[in-house]
């Protein structure tokens, strides 16, 4: 509760569409220019609200992809019975406008202060806070030990594939692919399980701080395995998306 | 300011005829149960699990699970909406109503925090939970609630968002002051009225 300081109200504003970047098939990296932005934390969102020729209005919320102090961006999947993130994803050019309003959520962030050792699961797009939370890590010098177990359908579903690897050395990178693996594929292989979770979990007397974000029957799945490994609930915080 | 148009976006969520009127603004039907929780589902036994009330540090009346299934329960059919856009309408329920369970304390205090297992908690004026209008639900679609939706039992008061339906509810505090519960001090709406549209702080 240490950060529920008032923040002002958030009010909409226009932001200008700086980059539009592929990721995967279905995803990309939207780059805002948001000319009144207050900072963030990494780990936090933002909502958006798109307006049609007719006046009507559709507004979603979506992970901040950046660490403060950088540009703001987004990283939407396209979801095939979406409204929103069909258009951000194939319709949105640099230079469009979009209104936005943000940041919100307090909760799952994470601050050098707050310690670690970290350890980030991610299924699917439930990176993108996580990413978040890497690139703040890396931005700040925090020597922070941390391990990231990222779920993927296939090899060409990973997001941020490059920039991942890159931490490697500062952070450990692990993937599992839950559908396909490629000939040669030397990481995880199916769906993050107590096996996979006992090898790349911090032991518990570490005192780790994990989050955890994917689907939510990922999500409840892993968290329920952090804690049968020990993990205090209040040091598993986790954020879900997606349907049932 | 006014709002600049997004060209090629249309408009695909359209209500089914019935809906009109039933879905607050900026808010689009589903007909899955989605989750939004903070941390693990906690896993409390129905032997260990109690329902109480307090006020200032006392517990005013507590219930076992047992006691509380022999309370009146009630059958609930509501529109459920989520502050993070879903709704979902005509979702039944089955539950005590919080007025059997106030009227059996002497209380004047205008709020009320519920508190839950892993901590959660969630502040309401007591005019809404009262008035036939907020239940402590243990049933969800003729079945016991899941442990994932906020079983055993969650408060349901679907007039507010969705969160203000505090899952894993182990009871009642009664308070003179409006003080925000979890959510509410990580920037989300102190009251949380739909069709106003309070989502977050200052809304």
């Amino acid at each position: 509760m240490a950060r529920a300081a008032v923040r002002g109200r958030l009010t909409w504003q226009v932001a200008r569409v700086s980059s539009v970047t592929r990721e995967t098939d279905s995803v990309c990296t939207i780059g805002l220019e948001v000319p009144d932005w207050a900072g963030h934390q990494a780990g936090e969102h933002l909502d958006v609200r798109l307006t049609a020729e007719d006046g009507y209005t559709a507004e979603r919320s979506y992970s901040i992809a950046t660490a403060d102090g950088e540009p703001v961006a987004i990283t939407v999947e396209r979801l095939e019975d979406g409204e929103v993130s069909p258009y951000l994803t194939g319709e949105l050019r640099a230079g469009d406008q979009l209104e936005l309003r943000g940041p919100i959520g307090r909760w799952f962030v994470w601050d050098t202060s707050d310690g670690g050792p970290l350890l980030l699961i991610a299924g699917g797009s439930g990176v993108v806070p996580l990413r978040a939370i890497l690139r703040h890590r890396q931005r700040s010098g925090s020597e922070v030990p941390v391990r990231l177990l990222y779920s993927s359908r296939t090899l060409a579903d990973v997001i941020y594939h490059h920039e991942l690897d890159q931490y490697r050395g500062d952070a450990e990178v692990s993937y599992t692919l839950t559908r396909s693996q490629p000939p040669g594929w030397t990481g995880y292989s199916g769906r993050v399980d107590a096996a996979m979770l006992s090898e790349i979990a911090w032991p518990a007397s570490q005192h780790p701080l994990a989050f955890v974000c994917g689907p939510t029957r990922f999500v409840e799945t892993v968290a329920e395995k952090l804690v049968a490994l020990g993990y205090p609930a209040s040091r598993v915080k986790t954020e879900r998306f997606g349907g049932t | 300011m006014s709002s600049p148009v997004s060209r090629g976006f249309r408009h695909l969520h359209r209500s089914s005829v019935g809906q009109e009127g039933r879905v607050p603004p900026g808010q689009y039907v589903t007909e899955g149960f989605p989750v939004l929780s903070a941390g693990p589902t906690p896993h409390t036994p129905l032997q260990e699990w109690t329902f109480s009330i307090r006020q200032g540090g006392d517990t005013l009346r507590s219930w076992t699970w047992e006691e509380f299934q022999a309370l009146s329960a009630e059958t609930v059919t509501a529109d459920i909406h989520c502050v993070t856009r879903w709704s979902k309408l005509d979702t039944g329920w089955r539950g005590v109503s919080v007025d059997t369970l106030l009227d059996q304390v002497p209380h004047d205090a205008p709020y009320v925090l519920a508190f839950c297992d892993g901590g959660y908690t969630s502040n309401l004026p007591v005019k809404d939970v009262t008035g036939g209008q907020a239940w402590v639900a243990f049933g969800y679609d003729g079945q016991p609630l899941q442990a994932e939706h906020g079983g055993p039992a969650r408060l349901l008061v679907p007039h507010l968002y969705f969160w203000k339906s505090a899952k894993w509810v182990r009871g009642l505090e009664l308070r003179d002051r409006d003080e925000p519960g979890f959510w509410e001090s990580y920037g989300y709406h102190i009251y949380g009225d739909p069709w106003r549209e309070q989502r977050y702080a200052g809304d």
